[in-house]
């Protein structure tokens, strides 16, 4: 369904990918592992089209992306729920969701996905009225994801959505996600916490300074020495 | 904590002394205005007579009876009831108090600034300065009362419609008064009762109630606002000089809304505003049929009005389609150079070197009066015994052009484009991610309040006779921002307010106009101290301004995370893993 090819993506005259490669198949939730600075977020703006490719090629259902101004992209089924959320926080809820489903134009879907979206996390549906900044990190996580359901993406792509949240609320996180993928929606999971991604990730490519170093199915990399030396904390 | 306590609680035994302090007080100003507070005559439009109030102490009187009622309705309520909690009585007296004290300094400076020396002030003046000093004195003891409830007051429907026109007419007849006052140190003298009468309503809850009356009955109030506006006119019995002050406003106001557009929605500062509206005006000058024009071609006004729009709106996209792709800092700088290119090149456009369209500084004169379906706009008629002159036909104009504008400003905020905008405003990274177009919608609203000044600019060209282009100069905009900024940005009531205020002071205080730069650069700097969201807050923007409590629990709530994860952090790993 998307494949990226040999992208390369640069900050100024700085690469911060250089030169990777990889596919996610529809239906599949694939995770993207790394520390800080090995070019997960790049990728994932650089697939919505915020930031420009310097060589290297971008296919979504056959379709070349790259070049694609970043609207245009939401419009063919590519949603992001940025690194760090960046909700509209002086907005209420509602407004954020509709702000989601900027690109549709079929008011009674929206409407029928606004309930769908409340449905899924209650919380939001209460204080729909309320803005997004007064709610708390894993109530703005779940909108933030929300808001990027509301596009009806074919490609959801999620950027640390555990970030900065306790336990229990990663774990709600999780679920939906899960929730997400049993409902057909193919998922490009960006995480730091690696055991929660790859339990649910069908395959796991882990980069490093840019680069794709290795990658597996999300099981077999759970079980993998270096990936547990370098993301699980196990010796 | 303590400290507030205590003091408290050793006020708490003068209460009533204070209620009564005030009372006495109040007496003392009514007493006051019925001798003179000046021995010459000039000061004030003359305060100088025994027994009677002047016409300018009449709205003292007022100021005193109600500081009367506020300090003296919590000795007659006595027993607890909706009118002794809902209000906020201690708090209104004390307002009240500042306000009786402020005013009586004023009339005091401005005796002795007209009149030459403060031997000028007789002794009503001074008996009101320690009336003022006893009822500040008095509502400093006063325990401030608990936020006022006035809001939950159920009004019938009438009750309601009847305060939302009493509230009106009460500011009709304020605007036509204070436009009335000529002397300064009297107008002066009515700025601060009015604010302080405000102030002391607001603070005792009259406003919340207000505010209710008229969110319960919105089509009303807007209704009856602009029928207030309409009937301005006919308050000012043909005078020339107010109704060229209030035209001069809603041209203003009409310039700052399309500006608010920019600013206040998008969030995009444009530093060269004033441009747009020039090229309006030249534009429309040019086509005016003027014998200085160099264009000969006089279309009908409402042809002009379109081209004009057009005009503009080419300019802003021609500034904008390069500018706009990059973030707003570069922005801010361009659109200040082009106001300065706009000007020059109007000044070199005299036909020595190149074409001749504005004559150079000389500008284009004698632009002819509009003529609107036959109807000359320069003609003075009289409508129910009052002479409606030509200014009062450009300020019916401007009103329905800044109608307009409302309703094109009302309707975008609601709809999916204006969504849009707010969003670039927020976040526009985010806005982006989310599929909005935000090179498109930023080209349109800059074009788009291009196009409604290039409209306000086609009129004042008319209005104004000559265009000449040291009328659109970098202050104007700088103005034209300030209104925005000073009023509330992306409100429709605030920008009002903030053109209003902008537009009128210079106008009616002419004797500071010398220093009006440093003081409105004064009223700014404390704006955004104390207030910075506006007059008139947006609901969004006061979230965005007063957000620091909110930013305390995501730290306290970070903490806890961090707290929690360092002391289980085997407990986190296994739940997620099982």
């Amino acid at each position: 369904m998307l494949e990226v090819k040999d992208m390369v993506v640069a900050y100024g005259r700085v690469n911060a990918v250089k030169g990777i490669t990889f596919t996610v198949e529809k239906g599949q939730v694939v995770t993207l592992l790394g520390t800080n600075g090995a070019g997960k977020s790049t990728t994932l703006r650089a697939i919505s089209g915020l930031l420009k490719l310097v060589s290297g090629s971008i296919t979504f259902e056959g379709q070349r992306l790259d070049g694609v101004p970043a609207h245009k992209i939401v419009e063919r089924g590519i949603a992001q729920s940025p690194e760090g959320r960046r909700l509209f926080r002086r907005m209420s809820v509602e407004d954020n969701l509709k702000l989601g489903a900027y690109s549709r134009k079929d008011p009674a879907g929206v409407r029928s996905d606004l309930a769908r979206v409340y449905d899924l996390f209650p919380v939001l549906g209460e204080r729909r009225h309320e803005a997004a900044g007064l709610f708390s990190g894993g109530e703005q996580q779940m909108l933030a994801i929300g808001r990027a359901m509301m596009s009806q993406p074919k490609l959801l792509m999620l950027d640390e959505p555990s970030m900065g949240l306790s336990p229990i609320m990663t774990q709600t996180i999780m679920r939906t996600i899960r929730t997400l993928q049993s409902e057909g929606v193919t998922i490009l999971l960006v995480e730091q916490n690696a055991s929660a991604a790859l339990s649910l990730a069908d395959r796991g490519y882990v980069l490093e300074v840019g680069h794709i170093m290795f990658s597996d199915t999300g099981r077999a990399l759970l079980g993998d020495d270096r990936v547990k030396r370098a993301y699980l904390g196990a010796s | 904590m303590s400290d507030t306590t205590t003091s408290a609680n050793r006020l708490a035994r003068y209460q009533t002394s204070a209620h009564i302090a005030g009372v006495v007080a109040a007496v003392l100003g009514i007493v006051s205005v019925l001798l003179p507070w000046s021995y010459a005559h000039e000061p004030l439009d003359d305060v100088a007579y025994y027994g009677a109030p002047s016409p300018l102490q009449y709205n003292y009187l007022g100021l005193m009876v109600i500081v009367l009622v506020m300090f003296g309705a919590p000795l007659a309520l006595r027993r607890k009831g909706k009118f002794r909690d809902r209000i906020a009585w201690n708090t209104g007296a004390r307002f009240g108090g500042y306000a009786m004290l402020a005013t009586a300094l004023v009339a005091v400076a401005g005796i002795g600034i007209e009149a030459g020396g403060l031997v000028n002030v007789d002794p009503g003046g001074w008996i009101a300065v320690a009336a003022g000093v006893l009822a500040t004195a008095a509502g400093l003891v006063l325990l401030p009362s608990a936020a006022p409830r006035t809001g939950t007051f159920r009004t019938p429907a009438w009750g309601q419609i009847l305060a939302i026109a009493v509230g009106l007419a009460a500011v009709l007849f304020a605007a036509a008064y204070a436009l009335g006052l000529t002397d300064s140190g009297a107008f002066l003298f009515y700025l601060t009762f009015a604010l302080g009468l405000a102030l002391t309503l607001v603070r005792v809850g009259l406003f919340g109630w207000l505010a209710q009356c008229a969110a319960d009955n919105k089509k009303v109030l807007v209704f009856a606002a602009f029928l207030v506006a309409f009937l301005f006119p006919f308050t000012q019995n043909g005078s020339d000089a107010n109704m060229s002050i209030a035209t001069q406003v809603l041209f203003f106001s009409a310039t700052a809304l399309g500006l608010n557009i920019v600013v206040g929605m998008v969030g995009l500062l444009d530093l060269g505003y004033i441009a747009f509206l020039g090229a309006g005006a030249f534009t429309s000058a040019s086509l005016s049929g003027s014998l200085f024009a160099h264009i000969n071609w006089h279309p009908p006004f409402i042809v002009t009005v379109l081209i004009s729009g057009v005009v503009s709106s080419l300019l802003g996209l021609l500034i904008g389609t390069p500018t706009l792709r990059v973030s707003g800092d570069y922005l801010a700088i361009v659109t200040l150079a082009f106001g300065e290119i706009f000007r020059i090149t109007m000044n070199n456009l005299d036909g020595s070197d190149g074409p001749n369209i504005t004559n150079g500084s000389n500008g284009i004169n004698n632009v002819p009066e509009l003529g609107l379906f036959g109807f000359n706009f320069g003609d003075p008629h009289v409508m129910l015994g009052v002479t409606i002159g030509r200014f009062a036909n450009y300020f019916w104009l401007m009103l329905i052009v800044l109608a307009l504008i409302m309703v094109v400003f009302v309707n975008l905020n609601r709809s999916r484009i204006g969504r849009g905008w707010v969003a670039i405003r927020e976040d526009e990274l985010a806005a982006e991610a989310m599929g909005v177009n935000t090179f498109g919608l930023k080209l349109l609203a800059f074009a788009g309040g291009a196009f409604l000044a290039g409209v306000a600019g086609s009129v004042k060209a008319h209005y104004d006779v000559s265009v000449t282009p040291d009328q659109y100069v970098f202050l104007e905009s700088a103005f034209l921002l300030a209104a925005v900024v000073l009023g509330g940005m992306g409100t429709v009531m605030g920008v009002l307010v903030g053109a209003t205020v902008l537009k009128l002071l210079p106008e009616k205080l002419r004797f500071f106009s010398d220093y009006r730069l440093m003081l409105f650069g004064l009223l700014l700097v404390f704006m955004m101290r104390f207030r910075p969201e506006g007059i008139i807050a947006d609901e969004r923007r006061q979230l965005e301004f007063h957000a620091e409590d909110e930013e305390l629990a995501e730290e306290v709530e970070g903490e806890l995370i961090a707290y929690h994860d360092h002391y289980n952090p085997d407990a986190a790993k296994t739940e997620e893993l099982r």
